[in-house]
């Protein structure tokens, strides 16, 4: 294959291969190529801006009407009613409360099988197990709703009977198995890029493999298993259509996972659903939303910055 | 204390051990089975639900307010014209950046900034995607609420996907490739249109798909964009009888894809239409699955084939 294309290398520059004066055409056309390709490399950091420019553009706005005192302490969010109430902190419990279902299922779940796939499994179930696991991180999230809502809620409330329609409970769970892949995958590539002499070093003073993944492997992988964990957390938090089909949409300040309510996400597509003015308040309370949701997200994403970088292990 | 009896004391030692082994394996493959049941739970029930539904007539018909003759046609069209958008837009401008920062970038801040950049963009939350969109594509350019914002929307979305899976393609290939062109006295650009990309192409490719998998079955940047939830008709068609004979009304069309059509069939609250929603998700698990089995098995094949 290469020596085919290193022949059309050479066909394609024809006349100047027997050639090699320097060439001003060919220079520009190098130079011209490669100011395309870095535009189109800093065409993600324009996206950035846009973004954050956006979210605070339109907050602005907002925070005209509503004062941010207002926003960080009221316990009302009723901005469509008549008497209107500008309280994130409804929103604000229910994300924490669903999140914190779904990182208790995903944690310990994905960990306990990242471990097993990079130190007990063999290699039939490891090449077996990973595709699947990543089908299963494949699946759209929409779908994943549909699940918690017609599967997961029926099913608990027949343990829990008092459990309503919708509940912060059965959107969590739902989550929280949903986030399982990226937990495992992350977090076993992390392991599994532990030198192997480490593991031979333990097993030759006599540890178990119990005792090698916990005492040796894990403590070694620690920044990318804390990687692993904060995108876990960012992924809980801003995962939209699962909560925003099994738990309901009513703002409600509480932190009972039995309870309904409705998270930053699901709020945001409630309002949109709706047909709501350009420029209205309304209109603006998402994007208010949605620069919250934004910074609890990028503080996660720095902390896992600042982790890596404190304890990045080198070999 | 004599020998035998310390002997005796570490066997005890090295029994409990073992245990606490065999209870890890134990519970690891109870993880994974837990995994793979809530999997097979999920399938089942929606087969269960929504294959009585799936016929010729579901695909072929528009939504209606009569669950039983209601289909998917404007959905599927709507997600594949989306997709097209997607598609035109993510992948040379995802290609050329991954191959900006890994052939060209000289490490220099700015380089890290982009770098940093593109690893917070992934970890951005889709429907922040949804809210740039609308205020950006809908308002601020006039794009409204069409099939092109849409597909620029996802393409934004997936774009981190197809720098990464770029860099990591093209990383892949060995030195000696490109000192061997470059000993030929072929250029940079040379170098990377005839040799790089050619032996990274099932790696871009892999990636191409799997982000495409993913804007299928995004929903939160579609509906935050204002996409309707109820189309009985479809976009223009993009072949016309007359001159110019391509038409590009249909971007500027408005538009449903599967994903809003199953939520609006989920929230309704008679039965029938869930039935509908499952018959829907069930196209859309298996697109999806199809499409990510098709990476997983090309990058496989890859990892076979190519011994550098």
């Amino acid at each position: 294959m290469y020596s085919k294309n290193i022949k059309s290398t050479c066909e394609k520059r024809g006349r100047s291969t027997g050639n090699l004066r320097y060439s001003y055409k060919r220079h520009l056309r190098e130079k011209f190529i490669e100011l395309l390709l870095l535009l189109a490399a800093f065409f993600s950091v324009v996206i950035t801006f846009s973004i954050v420019f956006m979210l605070i553009k339109e907050s602005i706005t907002f925070f005209q009407h509503v004062s941010i005192w207002e926003f960080l302490t009221e316990k009302q969010w009723t901005p469509l009613f008549d008497d209107a109430h500008y309280g994130i902190l409804p929103l604000v419990s229910g994300t924490v409360v669903s999140s914190t279902i779904a990182l208790l299922v995903a944690l310990p779940l994905g960990t306990t099988i990242a471990i097993y796939l990079s130190e007990f499994a063999s290699y039939t179930v490891r090449e077996i197990a990973k595709p699947f696991l990543e089908l299963l991180g494949g699946i759209p999230t929409i779908v994943y709703g549909y699940f918690a809502l017609l599967f997961v809620t029926p099913l608990l409330q027949v343990i829990i009977p008092d459990l309503p329609g919708f509940s912060l409970l059965s959107a969590g769970l739902v989550m929280g198995i949903m986030i399982i892949p990226y937990v495992s995958s992350m977090t076993e590539d992390a392991m599994r890029s532990v030198p192997m002499h480490l593991r031979e070093g333990s097993y030759a003073i006599g540890a178990t493999r119990f005792q090698t993944a916990i005492k040796v492997v894990m403590p070694a992988a620690f920044s990318g298993i804390a990687a692993a964990y904060i995108l876990a957390i960012s992924r809980a938090v801003g995962e939209t259509m699962v909560v925003a089909i099994a738990a309901g949409m009513q703002p409600n300040l509480t932190w009972n996972p039995m309870e309904q309510a409705a998270t930053i996400t699901a709020y945001i597509v409630q309002v949109s659903l709706g047909d709501l003015p350009h420029g209205s308040i309304g209109y603006q309370t998402i994007f208010a939303a949605g620069l919250t949701l934004l910074l609890i997200t990028l503080i996660f994403n720095i902390l896992g910055h600042l982790l890596r970088k404190r304890y990045r292990e080198t070999y | 204390m004599s020998d035998e009896k310390k002997l005796e004391e570490l066997r005890v030692v090295i029994a409990r051990h073992r245990l606490w082994d065999l209870i890890f394996l134990i519970s690891g493959m109870l993880a994974l089975m837990l995994a793979i049941l809530t999997f097979i739970a999920l399938f089942t029930q929606m087969l269960i639900d929504g294959a009585p539904r799936l016929s010729w007539d579901f695909f072929t018909s528009f939504p209606s307010r009569r669950p039983e003759s209601a289909g998917i046609l404007s959905a599927w069209v709507g997600t594949t014209l989306v997709m097209l958008v997607t598609a035109m837009a993510a992948i040379p401008l995802g290609v050329a950046a991954g191959v900006y920062l890994e052939e060209y970038a000289p490490r220099n801040l700015f380089t890290e900034l982009i770098e940093i950049n593109v690893t917070n963009l992934a970890g951005v939350p889709s429907i922040i995607y949804g809210l740039l969109a609308l205020g950006l594509f809908v308002y601020q350019l006039g794009l409204g609420q069409s099939i092109l914002a849409a597909g620029l929307t996802l393409a934004l979305l997936i774009l981190p996907i197809v720098i990464v899976a770029t860099r990591e393609a093209i990383r892949s290939i060995p030195v000696a490739i490109r000192e061997g062109s470059y000993a030929l006295g072929a250029t940079k650009w040379e170098t990377v249109a005839d040799h790089l990309l050619p032996y990274s192409a099932p790696g871009i490719l892999t990636g191409i798909i799997i982000g495409l998998a993913r804007a299928i079955g995004e929903t939160a940047p579609i509906i935050t964009i204002g996409a309707l939830t109820f189309i009985a008709f479809l976009p223009p068609s993009p072949i016309k009888s007359e001159f110019p004979f391509i038409s590009f009304e249909w971007l500027t069309a408005p538009f449903t894809v599967m994903p809003i059509q199953m939520f609006n069939w989920v929230s309704r609250p008679e039965e029938e239409f869930q039935f509908n929603a499952a018959a829907a998700g069930l196209v859309l698990v298996v697109m999806t699955l199809a499409m990510n089995a098709l990476a997983i098995y090309l990058r496989y094949r890859m990892r076979k084939k190519i011994k550098w």
